[in-house]
Parts: C-alpha cells; structure tokens; sequence
C-alpha cells in the first residue's frame, strides 16, 4: 500500500507540474470522490490496526502535498491570467485624454480678483457705485472745479453738463464716504471712461481699482505699508515700491508709485523698458477739502487713497503688449488664461 | 517745460553733476523728468572750415572742388554741390569718418573720379532751420558769419553754432505753475542739490521820456485781470536776435522770429509769465482797455484764424477793436513787424479758468494760456516787464522809455500757515526734526517766523497742512519714508452678499465650460434694430453720450445681448469651433428724469455655438438656478421676442417675474450678424436671481423608505408641451412626488402624424413609512383621472 501511495503522489505531482494538464481533472482524477487517493484511502479499513496509523499518515501526506501542489498551480495559473489580462489591457498612454470642457475666466477679472482678494485679507470691503456719474463726484467734490486744468488730463465723455462716465473710481470714495463715518477701508474696482481712441496702449474704457482708508492716526507711511503688502503679495516677496512725488488734487501729498519690475527683478529689462522699475499706482493723503466736503472732519481724521489701472497689471503681469486683446475676446486668447 | 541746461546755470551751480543724476534726483523731489536731449548728440567731427580755392569739377557741369583749410595746416578737398559758395567762405564741414543727424555718416570718397575727403553742410544737414539760422540760404551750404567765426578755424561746429546744449524735458503738474519756467525750475533744483541759487534784480537804465505820455490802461474786467502792467519801447531795431538767445529757444522748443518777440518768449520761459508785445502805431486812440468781448465780435488772431468772441471772453483792445485775446493770442491787426518802430509790452495776469474757456472756445491753446489757466503770480508782472525791457537794452533792439504802467488793482494777501512740526511728523508717520523743516521752507523761499510760515506769492498752492508736509517730504525724501502697518480700529473686509452671489454665478458658469468675455459698455444705437428692436422702442432709449468718439460707441447698453452676438461672430471668423461664452456685464436705463443718472442693471448673458443645441443652453441655465436655489422657476415659449427664433426661445420665470430670455437666434437675426450657423443666447437678470435665490439650502436628510417608480406612456399633439403633462404628474403625485422624468420620446407612423408618444418614469417616496402598492395604484389612478380632466389625455394601452 505504500508503493501504492507513494505512486499516487508521483503521478499526480508529475502530472500537476505538467503545463498542458488540466488541473482540475488532476484533483478529480487523484482526489475526487472515486479519485484514485479516495479510494486507497477506502480500503484503509482492510489493513491492520498496528499499520493503519503509519498509512494514514502517510496517505494525509500525500494528500496534503497534491493540495498544495493544486492549489500552488491554481495560485501561478489566476496570476498568469491576470497578467496575460493586464497585458491585453494595456492602453496608448501618449494618446490624448477625451476632452472636458472647461471655463476660462477672462484675464483681467483674473487679475481684479486676485487684487481685491490681497486687500479682502487686510479688512478691506469692496464698495461699488456708478458709472453714469455725476460730475460733481467725478470732479468737483474731488477738488477740481469746473475749468481746472486737471481735467485735461482725463477726457471726458459727457451725457449732459452735470452727468458724465465716470473718467475715475474716486467717485466711490466720495460717496462711501458720504454714507460711512470712518473707519472706512474700502477699494472700488470697476470700468471707468476717457475720450482716447482705441489703440495698442489706449481704451475708451479701461478699469481700475481704486483704494481708500480714513481713520484717527492714518498716517503716510501707512500707505507705504499697504502698498508694500499689496506688491509683495501681487508680485512676490522680494518686490520692492518706489513713490515719486506727484500731483493729484484729491490728494495731498501725493505719489507715483513703482513697483521693482517683476520681470527683472529691477535690472532692467524689455518689460520695465531698462528702468528696472514699473509705474503702476497713484495715491496719496485724502485732501482735507474732500473729507470736510463729505463730512469728515480733517482735524481728526486722516486717510490715503491709491488707485491703479487692471490692464496695466494684467498686462505687465503676463506680458500682453495689445489692450485691444481683452476686448477682442479670442477664444484663442481667452483659453490661454 | 524743455529746460536748456545753460540757460539754468545762469541762476545755479550745480557743479559736475551730471545729466542722469540731476534728472533722477529732480524727479525723486517732484519735477518730473521725461528725458533729456543733447541738442548736437548726432554731429560728430563737423568743424568750421574756410574754402581757400574753388575748381569746376572736369565731369561734371554742377560739382565744384573746394579747397579748404580745416585748421589742420594741412588742406582738404572736399567735392560740394552746392553753388552758394564761393572762395574765402566760412563753412561747416563733416571731416571723415564724421556724423550727422538721421544717422548720416561721412566717409571719404570720390565723386565721379575726384577725392573728396568731407561734406560742407548745410543748416537743415546740422539739423536746424531758416528760425536759428536767419538770413542764410535755407537750401545752400550754411555760409558762417565771418566776425563769429574767423577766429574759430577747425573748431567743433556744435561749440560755435552753440549746439552744445542739453534740453531737458520736465512733466510739470497743474498746481505749479511757478516751475514752468527756468527760474522755478532753478529754484527746484538748487533745493534739490542743497546749492544756493541767485536771481538777479534786472536793471532798466531807460531814456527818459514817460510812458504816461503814451499810453492809458482802462482795466474794465478787474475780475478778469488781477494786474496790467505795461512799457513802451521806442525807436525800435527790429533785427535777428543774437545767436546765444536764439539757441536758448531753440533748446526749450520755441522758434525764434526777431529780437522783440523774442525777447517776450525769453521772458516767458524765464519767468514764467506770458507776455505779448504790440506795434504801438496800431493802437487806435493810444489806450489799451481791458474788457469783455462782446457777443459776436469779430477777431483775427496773428496766426491769421479767425473767431467770433463771446462776452465771456476777455479782450486786450484799443480804442475801438480788440487787439488781443487776453492771455492766449495777439491780434494780426497789432503784429510786430518789420515796420515797426514803437512797441507795448504787456506783462499781465489773468484769471485762470477765463483764459482756459477762451482758448478752449476759440481752439487756440498756446504756451501762454497753459500757464495763465494755471492760475499766474500778479507779483511776477512787473519783475518780468522789467527783464523784457533789460533785454532790449542789452540787444540793443529799441529804447526803454521811463516809467511803467501798473494797473494793480487788488493785491492778493499774503498767506500764511501755522508751522506745526509735530503734526507733520504724526501725519507722515516720519520723525523729521523742526530744524530741518525750517531748513527746507527756507530754501523753498518760505519765510518761517515765531511759529508760522509766510507762503510766497508764486506759490499758491501752498493752503493747508498737508501742503506744508508734502514739501517738506518732498524734498527730504519720500523714499526715507517707512513702510508701516495701519493700527486703526479693525474693519470687517470681504465681499457683500450681492457680490459673493455674481462670484459663485461665474465659478459655476466657468465650471460648466463656460469662457469668460468682456465687453465694452457702450455699443452703435444700430444695434438694437440689428436685434429686431426699433428706433423708436422704449428698449431703445438709451443714456447717449454727447461727445462720443465714434457712432459705433456712442450709446449706453441696455441689453448685453448684441455685444455677445458681435464676438461670437468674431469667434466664428476667428474659426474657433464650438464655443461657449458668458458676460457679466452692466446695462444702463436711463431714468424718466434725464437729470437724474440711469438704472444700472447686473445681467448675465450666455452665448454659443457648435456642439450646442437649445438643451444645452437650457442645462446651462438650470444649473445656474440650482446654484441660486431658485427652484420655482418656469421656462415658457416667448410670445414675443424678436431676436429669437419664435419657436425655440423661452422666457425664464419666477412666479409673474420674467428674469432672462433664452433660445436660438432668429435667422434674420444671424444673417443680419453675418451667418447662418444657430446662435445660442441667452440673457439673464442678474440682480432678480440675487434677490431671488436661497442662500442657505436647508439640508434634507436622506431616504429611509424605498421609493417606488411608475412609468407613464401617452400619446398627445405635437404642441402640448412636455412641461405641462410633467406638471399634471407632479400634482398626481402630490406630496410622493420625489422626481417626474421623461425617458422616451416616440414620433412615427404607430402614432400617427401630428402626434408623439411620450414616456415619463415617476418616483414616488414617502418620508414617514414604506410606499405600498396600493400607495402607488392610488397615485396611478389620479394620474388617469388628472390626464384626462386637465388635458384630455388617457394613458397608452
């Protein structure tokens, strides 16, 4: 009988190693219910008490190492398998993805975005007003009286004599500040109108954003403060401000603001036109004469101002030379932001 | 404002600063520099030449070979064509390898078979004209002065032309007048550099005689004109003005004519202050009255333009006629001119916005009324009238009669200012010390005494605190400023609720693949029948702008729709396929009261085209509402809109409002646009969404019971709208009804022409228990009864 099991396990062993066998008749064959180990192990009855523990032993042995022999073979079959699937799986990875659509959003409500986010987290709100406006608050109120030279310097599209497009956000200060008693920290973005034909440089309408801060103690080094925070956030870390002093009748003192050329970092380049430094604000200390006019007293209050063109960023920012472009509204430009 | 570097040094010492350094320093302290020009840059080895000995050319019939000494000892041929010279004439020659301006460069050659070793030049190669260069042949050889130059033989031409001059070019701000001119530029820059400066007092010996004997003034307009000054000039020498005035206007961009009107833009620049000569003969009845003009007096200005004139216009006239538009032009009839023997200088102020209105009106803007509007000093009349007349003398172009005509009839008070160190320090956040504000005032011509500053009369600008501040930052240095942070009570930033809720609208429109777009506000009032809306239309009426560059932008919209419908085609010319854009845009209704401003409107609009149909655009739009939370919203066939097509278009509704409008582009509408491909559009109210939506969605807990679905098949009319039965079923439904949604739609013979075959698949749930199936045989049976009250229809067998 142990020669007997003993070629059962080589005959089932040899025939589980080989390839072209099929397993599953192999363990019917050996193990199945008239298998060939079965049966043998059927007639374990017939041996005698004193071998009978030895054989059986043996006989588990064996069946034993055809299980595991089986189920090795399964193991190295189902991983066969599944490589043989994953090969036959196998997809052109360098073709292009299906395409989702996906939106744009237009440059410079990029930038205006970015902008104003930079000012939310210093406590600012965004207060809005007209653009059909009323010459008194594009003007006078702003300290520029009627035939003041400093209204050449924005040409006006007018409606009627005392309604115009607004050539400025400053307007909303004049109102906020009508409404507000301080402390006022708003900035105003929105589309403002000059009477300058269309062309690589110039918009009958452009936008801006326009600043303001009044409160007790505001002081102008505060203003440096902000712009400073407002350019390193925009433009990175290492940007540095420059203000140049200037002229703006709604503010005094007032400043031409640079910022170091982001480009170049202030050595000079094609975008900074070899000036290392890029003008992009004006701003200033509120006049007095525009808090007492909205009702703010100038001996207790004090406040700064700044306002710059979205374009000039957006266009600085990525290199756009055309402001038509942003107007235009390519999909073929549109789609690179 | 174009300073001549030479003609500052005659007030200040700058030493060997150099070009770059002084004009980034004046623009760190508020004069700002736009560039700089070194007038001879382009001319390089052209020196003053005599020609010893001139030879026909043997080939040919018009070139000449001149012999020349170029002070080298050695001579020089040089092949000219010109025929004005002649032996022994002084000229400039380019010696090679020399340049001139235009970027000409002289190289030695030969002109048909002879040497040439140069050019000879003339004015216009040196880049000058027939104002510096009087009395020589424009299109000759520029022939040298003989006393000017015979001692300068090989010199460099620039030194003796006087081209050795640099014109700086300053953007000067309204409120200072005062720097427009070299005297306050070179007070600027003596405070800018910490160097004195001096103004010499100009000195008049005159020639006896009074001026009163001459001439009365009449000041009629004492509002108009703060002061009238006035000298006469006889036994005038009208003459070219002598070379180094010339070249001073050259340098500041002012063409010279003769010494006396000269002399008046000399003094111009100088001072600052506008001045005008008249031909003394010409003044009818020997009196200047200043006065209005009278409505619809004619004048003709010495540009030879003619104007009507207006009462609110100022005149400078004689007797009978005007023979001045005060403070921008002089009249042809009082023109200096060769003739003239006896001259009026006049040096006056003039009210500012009164010289801006009548050089606006009359299109006549001029150096002098850009200063006047600025708003003059009256104290620099008379210091001014005295330099012309300290010019003519040291020209020698006339004699100054005695005496000065000073109609002065309100001096302006002297200003002054509390001198308040501590709160300029605490305003500008700096720690300057009072003594060095006292400095700078001081060198600002600001008198500070026992605590207060006395503002000099050039400077009225100088008002208020703030003013005193910025000078003094200004020069100490706004870049020592520090860069702090505000501590000031802690405000709340962030965006309104409105503004949030056009954020959220365009991060969903951008999310569905929407491009963002941007048009201009103002639009061609042709756009609005282009869109099926008449002229005449209220929908039409629009904020019109009364100056407006063109047509095609010279009405405020009050529909975003035609810009949206110009860039889709642009798109399409562009060859851009399938596209799909949005615009958050503003409109603009104008108010009943044209005195009051217009209603201005937030819209959205939609636009495609391509892989889009109707439904796509309308799943556009219900997303948008579902983002908003508007839930009750209505789509409904437009009865009338005449940009879309009749049959594909919807109102969007929420109860009786109307809040967009949607659907394919009418045909005419597109060919009117240029195409035939379908436009998508769609325009929605952006304010009426923010007012309508639901911010805050309440959380709805999930299902515990299971939903039980039943499918509905009809067959209706072609017309009735899907949306109606789908309402009949979600009232069948009632409180059940968890979804209605149409899964098939059949057309074909089975059902008939005229007909369709519609399935619906209707899930009912129920949130306190299980749906039974008798729950449901309930609803199935209202569904039958509703169908058949409310539409007439009965379900398909």
């Amino acid at each position: 009988m142990k020669e007997l099991l003993e070629k059962i396990r080589a005959a089932a062993l040899a025939e589980i190693s080989d390839a072209a066998a099929d397993v599953e008749q192999t363990r019917v064959r050996f193990l199945g219910k008239k298998g060939e180990l079965t049966t043998v192990l059927r007639g374990m009855g017939a041996l005698s008490p004193e071998d009978r523990p030895a054989m059986g032993q043996l006989a588990n042995e064996v069946r034993t190492a055809i299980e595991n022999a089986i189920a090795e073979r399964m193991a190295r079959q189902k991983e066969r398998a599944l490589a043989h699937r994953l090969e036959k799986e196998k997809l052109d990875v360098t073709m292009p993805g299906t395409p989702v659509r996906m939106g744009h959003q237009h440059p410079l409500t990029r930038v205006r975005r970015e902008m104003e986010d930079v000012f939310i987290g210093m406590g600012f709100s965004i207060a809005e007003g007209p653009e059909v406006e009323y010459d008194y608050y594009n003007f006078q109120a702003l300290n520029i009286p009627e035939n003041h030279p400093a209204r050449d310097t924005q040409d006006t599209f007018y409606i009627s004599d005392k309604i115009l497009l607004r050539s400025q956000t400053s307007p909303v200060q004049v109102r906020v500040m009508e409404k507000q008693k301080p402390p006022i920290r708003i900035i105003s973005p929105g589309r403002v109108y000059r009477s300058d034909a269309l062309d690589a440089t110039h918009s009958p309408l452009f936008q801006q954003m326009e600043g303001l801060v009044v409160d007790k103690g505001i002081t102008m080094s505060d203003l440096k403060g902000t712009l400073e925070t407002f350019a390193k956030q925009m433009f990175g870390e290492e940007t540095k401000i420059r203000f140049r002093p200037h002229h703006f009748p709604f503010t005094e003192p007032s400043a031409e603001v640079d910022v170091s050329c982001f480009a170049c970092g202030g050595k000079g380049c094609r975008v900074c036109k070899g000036e290392g430094w890029i003008e992009i604000l004006g701003a200033g200390m509120v006049h007095p004469f525009v808090l007492s006019n909205c009702g703010i007293d100038p001996e207790v209050y004090s406040g700064f101002a700044f306002g710059m063109g979205i374009e000039r960023v957006a266009m600085k920012h990525y290199g756009i030379d055309d402001i038509r472009l942003f107007y235009e509204n390519d999909e073929r430009f549109l789609g690179q932001f | 404002m174009n300073l001549s570097w030479k003609w500052l040094a005659d007030f200040v010492d700058l030493g060997n600063t150099d070009i770059q350094t002084y004009c980034d320093r004046m623009t760190l302290t508020g004069s700002k520099v736009e560039g700089y020009e070194i007038l001879g840059a382009e001319i390089e080895n052209v020196v003053v030449a005599r020609i010893k000995k001139i030879v026909p050319h043997p080939d040919s019939d018009h070139l000449q070979i001149c012999t020349m000494d170029v002070g080298k000892g050695e001579d020089v041929q040089i092949v000219t064509g010109a025929q004005n010279v002649f032996e022994g004439a002084l000229v400039p020659a380019a010696l090679p390898v020399a340049k001139l301006p235009g970027g000409v460069v002289i190289k030695p050659g030969k002109l048909r078979g002879v040497q040439s070793d140069g050019m000879l030049c003339s004015m216009g190669e040196l880049g000058l004209s027939a104002h510096e260069c009087p009395g020589k042949e424009e299109n000759g050889i520029l022939i040298l002065d003989e006393e000017e130059c015979a001692a300068h033989i090989g010199e460099d031409i620039r030194k003796v032309l006087m081209l050795d001059d640099t014109s700086v070019e300053f953007e000067i701000t309204s409120n200072r007048p005062d720097c427009l001119s070299v005297i306050g530029l070179a007070r600027e820059s003596a405070v800018s550099f910490g160097k004195p400066w001096k103004l010499p007092a100009p000195a008049v010996k005159g020639c006896g005689g009074d001026v009163k004997n001459y001439l009365t003034v009449k000041n009629l307009a004492p509002d108009l004109c703060f002061r009238y000054a006035a000298k006469v000039i006889k036994n005038v020498r009208i003459a070219p003005s002598p070379r180094w005035l010339r070249m001073r206007l050259f340098a500041a961009g002012v063409r010279p004519i003769n010494n006396i009107v000269d002399i008046t833009n000399y003094v111009m620049l100088e001072y600052g202050q506008p001045m005008h000569a008249f031909d003394y003969a010409m003044l009818g009845g020997n009196t200047i009255t200043v006065r209005r003009a009278a409505e619809g007096e004619p004048f003709r200005a010495l540009d030879g333009s003619d104007h009507t004139l207006a009462s609110s216009m100022l005149v400078i006239a004689d007797g009978e006629k005007p023979c001045a538009l005060a403070g921008v032009m002089g009249g042809e009839n009082s023109e200096i001119t060769a003739a003239t023997n006896t001259v009026v200088f006049e040096s006056a102020c003039f009210s500012g916005p009164s010289v801006r209105v009548s050089a606006q009106k009359n299109g006549l803007r001029t150096e002098s009324s850009a200063r006047f509007e600025k708003g003059l000093d009256p104290e620099n009349c008379l210091p001014a009238l005295l330099r012309a007349c300290e010019l003519v003398e040291l020209l020698d172009a006339g004699d100054v009669v005695d005496g000065v005509i000073d109609a002065y009839p309100a001096k302006p008070e002297t200003v002054t200012l509390p001198f308040t160190p501590d709160r300029y320090n605490a305003f500008l956040g700096t720690n300057i010390a009072a003594e060095e504000m006292v400095k700078i005032l001081t060198a600002l011509d600001c008198r500070v005494e026992d605590g207060k500053i006395v503002v000099p009369s050039f400077r009225r600008d100088l008002a208020c605190m703030n003013d005193i501040a910025e000078e003094i930052i200004r020069i100490y240095g706004y870049d020592k400023i520090n860069a702090t942070n505000i501590c000031a009570e802690t405000t709340r930033g962030g965006r309104s609720p409105a503004q949030a809720f056009r954020v959220a609208m365009e991060s969903a429109l951008l999310g569905m693949g929407l491009d963002e777009i941007q048009t201009f506000s103002f639009i061609s009032p042709k756009n609005y029948t282009k869109i099926g809306i008449a002229q005449d239309d209220e929908a039409a009426r629009s904020v019109v702008i009364s100056n407006p560059l063109g047509e095609d932008t010279s009405v405020m919209r009050r529909t975003l729709l035609p810009s949206m419908l110009d860039v889709l085609i642009r798109n399409l010319n562009f060859q851009n396929e399938n596209v799909r854009l949005f615009e958050n845009g503003s409109v603009y209704i104008p108010s009943a009261d044209e005195g009051e401003l217009p209603f201005e409107g937030k819209r959205l609009a939609l636009g495609m085209y391509g892989d889009v149909d109707f439904y796509t655009l309308k799943g556009v739009i219900e997303n948008l509402l579902s983002v908003a939370g508007i839930e009750n919203a209505v789509f409904t066939a437009t009865v009338k809109d005449a940009a879309y097509h009749p049959g594909r278009s919807a109102h969007i509704r929420a109860g009786e409002r109307v809040i967009g409008t949607m659907g394919q582009i009418h045909p005419t509408v597109a060919a009117a646009y240029g195409t035939d491909v379908p436009l998508f559009a769609a325009e929605l109210d952006l304010d009426a969404l923010f007012e309508l939506r639901v911010a805050e969605k309440p959380y709805r807990p999930l299902p515990k019971y299971p939903a039980i679905t039943r499918d509905f098949s009809l067959v209706c009319d072609e017309a009735t709208e899907i949306g109606t039965i789908e309402a009949v079923l979600r009232k069948a439904g009632g409180k059940q009804t968890e979804d209605v949604r149409l899964f098939d739609i059949y057309r074909g013979p089975q059902v008939g022409e005229g007909k369709k075959s519609v399935s619906f698949r209707m899930t009912l749930r129920a949130d306190d228990h299980t749906l039974t199936l008798e729950d449901a045989e309930k609803v199935s049976k209202k569904v039958v009864a509703l169908l058949d009250r409310e539409l007439g229809l009965s379900l398909r067998a």
